[in-house]
């Protein structure tokens, strides 16, 4: 291995601080692949618990699915499979809600946040600043950990007697405060609270690490304005996280109190069971608030690591550089600060004053604008490039394709007046599992396709990429499209059976068709996880840089080791997006390229000139300011 | 501009350019902002819903009538005055925890050890008034179902003001408690002279923190339930 070449100073040489923690590379199983403090192999252990858990997620929708096509169909199966919770071969009601729950949680939180950010951050943030690993390494560890039993205590929910949460992702009280209100209240929902909490305290742990990692640990010559905008959306992202979770943790303390120490914070005159029950004064509308201060950041810190994976899979993969760079990263910042002041817009029929709902309105709407320079820089970007369609780039675009559809249902929901005729629709189901959850998980494979090679050390097979990618698109449209119509029909969600309903009836064909097309979905990721497990072992080897990018951490050696360069850390000369560049030998030039080396390509910006061009290559062209090594140099480069 | 043909060599070396950290600051230290940055929302959803219940609420118990007691006086009636003492005493701790840091700045061991004393004093002292304050309170028959006091304007007490009070007091009071754990385990390290070693004290800075993070909270927390 690699470590042995280089010397633990190497290691350790830190301008912040060293590494006590692991003064040597004798590293035993657990130690590598257990309670590892390498950041590449906690990035792997994220990665493939929220594989795992999104495996089950799409498992639980595909059940729910069932229920929905044929709600009075017996599937035998159901009872062999589910026990009691498919007795008689239908699903229980009690249960079909704790599976809408969990698919909810898992997917906004165990796949999209701590697998998709905790993912990437973590494989990305030393690599692409160029620093040998995270902050504290300790408590990156810790942050794996922590996820990992809130996994665990997420699924084990299945296991109790009264079943999973059901009051939905969301929790809302008064079904989630009263342990007796139905059967998903009960102890499941106790689980879905400690999981949650230990979820908060991982999300914390991690956050601060990778803010702490990007602001501290850059390598010399990496600006702010140098980074590859995949480390802006993990920068925001995690900030995002810091101060939206916390709050709440605080909602969880007084739900937690609501539920087993009888205090009124959420609950306010309730009959349950026949009987009246104490509380008096509490209010269910503060939870939402308070619930929606994280949640409405939360689907930002969901869709912004993927929008930075796509800025950068996009860009190299369209041989140019990314369109508005500067423009891009300002769209981040409106999108975060924004995301903080629209949580109002979830609330819009809960008895909310009309003109807060205007203010509200307000400041949704304004979202679209940073959202639209993304998606026009995008498309700029691709506009007249030299595309390389990896099954990377396929799955990026695909989420410049889902980003807009979903953007523009958003525009119809964030008016108050339209969403109270749309709320708690299929509508609002088919806008969020557009925008943030297919756009999301696209980023997230596109990610996945493009740094398998990085993270594996072997590349991924692009015949199956590409079946994957093209069903996965397809099924993702048909599941989702169709539910706009049902949605402005006035379809309502997380209802169990439409059969009830006269006026309901006439979607059963529809339900079905969308069910088969989930079908297809799920089948097609059989064919991802074959691809991403068994090359782990049998791909191709991979190349240094498979596919001719600038960033950083395509210098480093395609076998891992701890502290990622062998030797020094290199330093940057550049930004990330010198693709195509007029002039140069190549069509990319790496960030550690100095400017010597690439005399015929550069411009009077790359040395932060912005005045008047001429008169810049007037005066730096003066023989006289040559010295004769450095005008050999500049001729042999022409 | 004979000094351009230099530039191409040239690694940009300002402040936020990489290679150091922008701040001149240690990434724990960093980090200890950052958290403490994330526990300020924590604190503030709770406030805000405090706030939120209380402006809900028609009317609520006057704080100067619940908080009157002192310990050994019975029937006392004086507003503010034990309170008033356990805010002092927590402040002061905050001081001597500066006088720590400071003393740390000059490697100081045996004064960072006497001031680390004094705070953690101070810390348990708060606690213990904040213990004997609860369990008044509770004898009075104060409690997470129940609330004894009327409102100001002589109706019903509203019962979220002892379910808030106690919630929140008691959020506050487990982070002094954290707090001084924290403490003790880096006054052992002082004593055992870890930081000697290690040459600085920074640790020590670290804490420090956090602990007067504690108390700035406590200020808010004070103003809330006992002056408005």
């Amino acid at each position: 291995m690699a470590s042995q070449v280089i010397s633990p100073e190497a290691v350790h040489h830190h301008d912040v601080h060293g590494h006590d923690a692991h003064g040597h590379h004798h590293e035993s199983f657990l130690s590598k692949y257990v309670f590892s403090m390498d950041h590449k192999m906690i990035a792997k252990q994220f990665l493939i618990t929220g594989i795992i858990m999104g495996v089950i997620g799409m498992i639980l929708s595909i059940l729910f699915r069932i229920q929905l096509a044929w709600p009075d169909k017996e599937f035998p199966l159901l009872e062999v499979i589910l026990g009691k919770w498919g007795e008689g071969g239908r699903l229980n009601p009690a249960f079909y809600l704790s599976l809408v729950t969990i698919h909810g949680t898992i997917m906004v939180f165990f796949v999209l946040t701590a697998g998709l950010s905790g993912t990437f951050s973590n494989l990305l943030i030393p690599y692409q600043v160029g620093a040998r690993d995270m902050a504290s390494p300790f408590m990156n560890m810790l942050s794996y950990w922590f996820f990992f039993l809130a996994s665990v205590v997420m699924v084990a929910s299945f296991f109790v007697e009264t079943g999973p949460a059901g009051p939905g992702w969301t929790i809302y009280p008064p079904l989630s405060a009263l342990p007796k209100a139905m059967p998903g209240s009960g102890t499941g929902m106790t689980m879905w609270l400690i999981s949650m909490a230990m979820f908060i305290a991982s999300s914390l742990m991690g956050g601060i690490n990778y803010i702490s990692t990007i602001l501290n640990m850059r390598t010399k010559g990496m600006s702010m304005t140098r980074m590859p905008l995949t480390i802006w959306g993990f920068l925001l992202t995690a900030i995002l996280g810091l101060l939206s979770f916390p709050v709440l943790f605080a909602a969880v303390i007084l739900l937690i109190f609501d539920r087993s120490f009888g205090t009124s914070f959420y609950l306010s005159d309730i009959y349950l069971g026949g009987e009246a029950l104490p509380n008096t004064g509490g209010s269910p509308i503060l939870f939402q608030h308070l619930f929606w201060f994280l949640g409405h950041p939360e689907v930002y810190i969901i869709i912004m690591p993927a929008l930075g994976i796509t800025s950068e899979v996009i860009s190299t993969n369209a041989r140019k550089p990314i369109f508005g760079y500067r423009a891009m990263i300002g769209s981040f910042l409106g999108i975060s600060f924004l995301s903080f002041i629209v949580w109002g817009h979830h609330m819009f029929v809960t008895g909310m004053n009309p003109f807060l709902g205007s203010v509200f309105m307000f400041t949704t709407l304004i979202i679209a604008v940073p959202s639209a320079v993304k998606t026009f820089n995008y498309l700029a970007t691709l506009w007249r490039g030299n595309l390389q369609l990896t099954p990377a780039m396929l799955f990026a675009i695909g989420l410049v394709s889902f980003f807009i559809t979903g953007g523009v249902t958003g525009l119809w929901l964030g008016n108050p007046s339209i969403d109270i005729n749309l709320h708690d629709t299929y509508f609002v189901v088919a806008h969020f599992h557009i925008v943030m959850g297919c756009s999301a998980i696209f980023g997230m494979l596109a990610g996945v396709y493009h740094w398998y090679p990085k993270m594996f050390g072997r590349m991924m097979d692009n015949k199956l990429g590409y079946l994957h990618f093209f069903l996965t698109f397809i099924s993702a449209y048909l599941v989702f499209f169709p539910m706009h119509f049902m949605g402005l029909d006035g379809v309502p969600r997380r209802y169990y059976t439409f059969t009830e309903f006269e006026m309901f009836t006439k979607w059963i064909p529809l339900n079905k068709f969308i069910t088969l097309a989930a079908i297809l979905g799920a089948v097609a990721q059989v064919l991802f996880l074959y691809n991403f497990f068994v090359n782990i072992f049998r791909g191709k080897r991979a190349p240094q840089n498979p596919w001719n990018s600038n960033t950083l951490e395509w210098t480093t050696p395609v076998e891992h080791f701890h502290g990622n360069w062998p030797g020094e850390i290199p330093a940057v000369y550049r930004w990330p997006y010198d693709y195509s560049k007029p002039g140069a030998e190549h069509d990319f030039i790496p960030q550690t390229v100095p400017l010597s080396e690439t005399v015929s390509s550069n411009t009077p910006h790359d040395f932060g000139f912005h005045g008047d061009e001429s008169q810049f290559v007037h005066e730096y062209y003066q023989p006289q300011n040559l010295s004769a090594a450095e005008a050999q140099k500049a001729k042999q480069a022409n | 501009m004979s000094t351009v043909a230099h530039l191409e060599e040239e690694v940009k070396s300002s402040a936020w350019s990489g290679g150091k950290s922008p701040f001149s600051v240690e990434y724990g230290k960093l980090m200890m902002w950052f958290f403490l940055l994330s526990d300020v929302f924590t604190f503030s959803a709770l406030l805000i819903f405090y706030g939120a219940m209380r402006f809900k609420s028609h009317s609520w118990p006057d704080p100067d009538v619940v908080f009157k007691s002192v310990p050994g006086v019975e029937h006392g009636e004086y507003p503010l005055v034990f309170v008033g003492i356990m805010t002092f005493i927590l402040i002061a701790s905050s001081v001597t925890m500066v006088l720590a840091v400071e003393a740390g700045h000059r490697n100081s061991r045996k004064e960072v050890l006497n001031w680390m004393i004094l705070t953690i004093i101070g810390g348990f002292t708060f606690l213990g008034c904040q213990a004997w304050e609860w369990s008044h309170l509770i004898h009075e028959g104060m409690s997470l179902h129940h609330n004894p006091f009327i409102n100001a304007d002589g109706s019903t007490g509203a019962v979220q003001f002892g379910q808030l009070f106690f919630v929140i007091t008691g959020f506050h009071g487990f982070h002094v408690f954290t707090g001084v754990i924290i403490n003790i385990i880096i006054t052992i390290n002082v004593l055992i002279g870890t930081y000697e070693r290690r040459g600085h004290y920074l640790m020590v800075e670290k804490v420090g923190l956090y602990w007067h993070f504690v108390d700035l909270v406590w200020v808010f927390v004070f103003t809330l339930f006992y002056l408005v």
